[in-house]
């Protein structure tokens, strides 16, 4: 993956006189600080980021803490006072105003929060707005607008007008609106924001879709953590103006930079968050499966340890079965005394190995339902841990005790 | 009101003289003008040979227009943008204004309207855009607005007469100045009331200047538009009456007759004739601010007029 669009030490400072509020903070002082005395505001302080080509990359922020002005100053609707932003190595913030209108024609597009579709234009006319001013031919406009119309499933509306269709169709429109330039970058301030809960998580899998059917560079803004979990490739968080963390979802639900990022997560469900890797443990004895490994040497070693199962994997680590107590005790008596019996023989059934990278949410049901340890593997079937039910439920608990 | 004596008065008296001097105000006024119609002479001769030009051609043409096909064209237009009943009724009121042989009149009147609406339009218009533009520009031209329109309507009567005469032409003038206020203010006044993430997103698709004012302020500030010229129109009608006094003629006259001589029918069939222009002028124009999507054509209305009255008749 390249990096498609870098923001190095960007500042914004509204009022009369930036540069000293730039001389201010330099110093260390506050924002507030800053307001107080000189009744500048401080919108954004020192932001450096990079977003990788066809990532969704979310910034997630309490409101008046920078978000809309640090993605505005990505296409220069607001001016930053300091830094670069980079697109493709380009700095933007060098640009004459005839090729910032260039770069806006082709390369970055924006979907708003109150839709902002004309209201005097129809959907069709709406979609091709950025194609009419960029003035690409009436024939071409047309067919690529309904193509993206096409996209988002709004192609039987396009003479519709905007005060006729619902909000969620509305900025379906204002998306399709942003696709039909077919743009490098897309930027998505609270763009579902705006919408019913039920409308909101439709379109953020819409989003999902489309990004899995073309994947674009799209920075999206939200105030909501759900949101930003389920969208979000990676998630910067601001407060205050400034960056504070960007990772993973998980690695910031795990290492929290500080209580504003740990207090989001407060009453948030992170089920979905964490995958099966994340909480399997590899506390159960492991038995390596090889010729000559014996039934009774394997139920030695579980009484030894005074443990109810076994994972069995071969030298490769590789996942083979699971066997209990009973399911060896079982089998050493039905052979006779002098018979070697093979492992494979005494594996408990109905234990079935699931994927690391599952979302906890998917694999709950099983690991509740199965009497023993549910085994983890990865990709190439390599045994990574077992999650039991009192780690689960350990886990569910960390959580709910965030929220009380 | 024991301590108020004539000693006391004569204080004010003396204070008075010793710190109230004469400003010559109204000499300084006297001279400005006279200044302006030196030295600019030839300006207002041009304003005025254009606003001659085009009043006297207007009101020539509203006269030279045989009157059925007024009938036909108003009454056209009032079924396409109002509906039928309106239409019945601009048929009715200017069979009205005839039968009171004010036709003329009426025809002068509308033709000074026109011609000094599009003058105040063309004016007012620009300005407006430019106020929205510009803070220091709107910081500037509002108090210069709110002037205008606190003066009383026959107090631009007066530079008028000084610097053209009587007649047509200064009574036109006046009337564009006194009708403009209303077209800027509400220009000014829309552009700045579009939703700035309607603005932003015209922006962000890559408009330049023009393109942002005629692809996103302009049709967005479309309403707020067409309310100012709706009030610029019957500002206008009101003082086209007023500046009959001047001279303008049209539907005034009589209004000014029946003051004058107290005739009292003449002038309430003067009043009349204004009031039936007012209305139609007034709903026509208000119908244009509606947007009207659509985009029911003059065809639609017809059929739906005759479809509905086929009913009526068929019950
Ligand atoms: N045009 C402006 N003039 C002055 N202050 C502004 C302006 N726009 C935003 N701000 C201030 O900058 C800060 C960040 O605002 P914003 O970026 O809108 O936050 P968010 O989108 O995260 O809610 C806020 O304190 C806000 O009041
Ligand atoms: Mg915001």
């Amino acid at each position: 993956m390249s990096t498609k669009l870098s923001v190095e030490h960007v500042y914004k400072v509204f009022g009369a006189h930036p540069k000293r509020a730039l001389e201010r903070i330099e110093r260390g002082e506050g924002k507030d600080t800053i307001f107080a005395e000189t009744g500048m505001t401080v919108g954004v302080s020192d932001a450096s980021f990079e977003v990788q080509e066809g990532e969704i990359f979310v910034v997630m922020g309490l409101s008046g803490s920078g978000k809309s002005t640090l993605v505005r100053m990505l296409n220069r609707l607001i001016e930053p006072t300091a830094g670069a932003i980079r697109i493709d190595g380009r700095d933007i913030t060098r640009m004459t105003r005839r090729q910032l209108i260039e770069l806006r024609r082709r390369e970055i597009s924006m979907v708003f929060q109150s839709f902002a579709l004309m209201p005097h234009q129809t959907v069709l006319e709406n979609t091709a707005f950025g194609l009419n001013v960029a003035g690409t031919s009436s024939s071409e406009r047309e067919k690529r607008a309904l193509d993206a119309l096409d996209a988002v499933g709004l192609k039987a509306n396009a003479d519709s007008f905007p005060d006729e269709l619902s909000g969620g169709m509305k900025q379906r429109v204002g998306l399709a609106r942003a696709l039909a330039v077919d743009p490098g970058i897309l930027l998505m301030d609270e763009a579902f924001s705006a919408l019913d809960p039920l409308i909101r998580t439709e379109m953020q899998d819409e989003l999902l879709r489309l990004q899995a059917e073309q994947s674009r560079t799209v920075v999206f803004i939200t105030h909501d953590l759900d949101e930003a979990m389920r969208v979000g490739d990676r998630i910067a968080i601001m407060e205050a103006g400034e960056v504070v963390q960007v990772g993973t979802p998980e690695e910031i639900v795990r290492e929290p930079a500080n209580d504003y990022v740990r207090s989001f997560f407060r009453g948030v469900d992170v089920t979905h968050v964490f995958t099966a890797a994340d909480i399997a443990r590899r506390d159960q004895i492991t038995v390596i499966e090889r010729v000559g490994v014996s039934l009774r040497a394997a139920l030695s070693r579980l009484q030894e340890h005074d443990r109810p199962v076994a994972v069995v994997h071969d030298r490769e680590r590789r996942y083979q079965g699971m066997v209990s107590v009973e399911s060896l005790t079982e089998r050493i008596d039905a052979l006779g005394r002098r018979e070697e019996g093979a492992i494979e023989e005494a594996f408990v059934p109905g234990v079935e190995p699931v994927a690391a990278d599952r979302p906890l949410t998917e694999i709950m049901t099983q690991v509740a339902e199965c009497p023993w340890p549910v085994p983890v593997v990865d990709e190439h079937g390599r045994y990574c841990g077992t999650i039991s039910r009192a780690t689960l439920l350990h886990t569910l608990n960390r959580t709910e005790a965030s929220a009380a | 009101m024991i301590g108020f004596s004539a000693d006391t008065a004569s204080f004010w008296q003396s204070l008075q003289e010793r710190f109230v001097i004469d400003l010559k105000i109204g000499e300084g006024f006297t001279a400005l003008v006279d200044f302006m119609r030196e030295h600019f002479g030839l300006l207002f001769d041009a304003v005025a040979a254009t606003i001659s030009f085009v009043a006297d051609n207007l009101t020539l043409f509203f006269n030279y227009l045989p009157a059925p096909v007024v009938f036909g064209v108003l009454a056209a237009l009032a079924l396409w943008r109002v509906g039928w009943r309106f239409a019945l009724f601009v048929l009715a009121a200017l069979y009205v204004i005839m039968s009171m042989d004010l036709w003329p009149a009426s025809m002068d009147t509308l033709g000074l309207v026109i011609a000094a609406t599009l003058a105040a339009l063309g004016v007012g218009l620009p300005t407006g855009i430019i106020m929205a533009k510009s803070d220091t520009l709107q910081a500037i031209v509002r108090p210069v607005l709110d002037f205008m329109q606190t003066l009383p309507a026959f107090v631009y009567l007066i530079p008028a007469v000084i610097f053209f005469g009587t007649g047509r032409v200064p009574g036109t003038i006046a009337t564009v100045v006194f009708a403009m206020p209303p077209c800027v203010r509400m220009m000014n006044l829309g552009i700045r009331q579009v939703p700035v993430e309607n603005v932003e997103a015209g922006r962000a698709f890559g408009c330049n200047g023009a393109q942002l004012l005629f692809k996103v302020e302009l049709p967005l500030a479309l309403p707020s538009i067409m309310a100012g010229i709706n009030q610029t129109i019957m500002l206008a009608l009101s003082m086209v009456v007023i500046a009959s006094m001047i001279g303008a003629g049209g539907l005034g006259d009589p209004v000014l007759a029946g003051i004058q001589q107290l005739r009292l029918g003449i002038g309430f069939e003067g009043g009349l004739g204004v009031v039936i222009l007012a209305i139609i002028l007034d709903r026509l124009t208000q119908s244009f601010g509606q947007r009207n999507k659509r985009g029911a054509g003059l065809l639609t209305r017809l059929k739906t007029f005759f479809s509905r009255n086929g009913k009526a008749d068929a019950t």
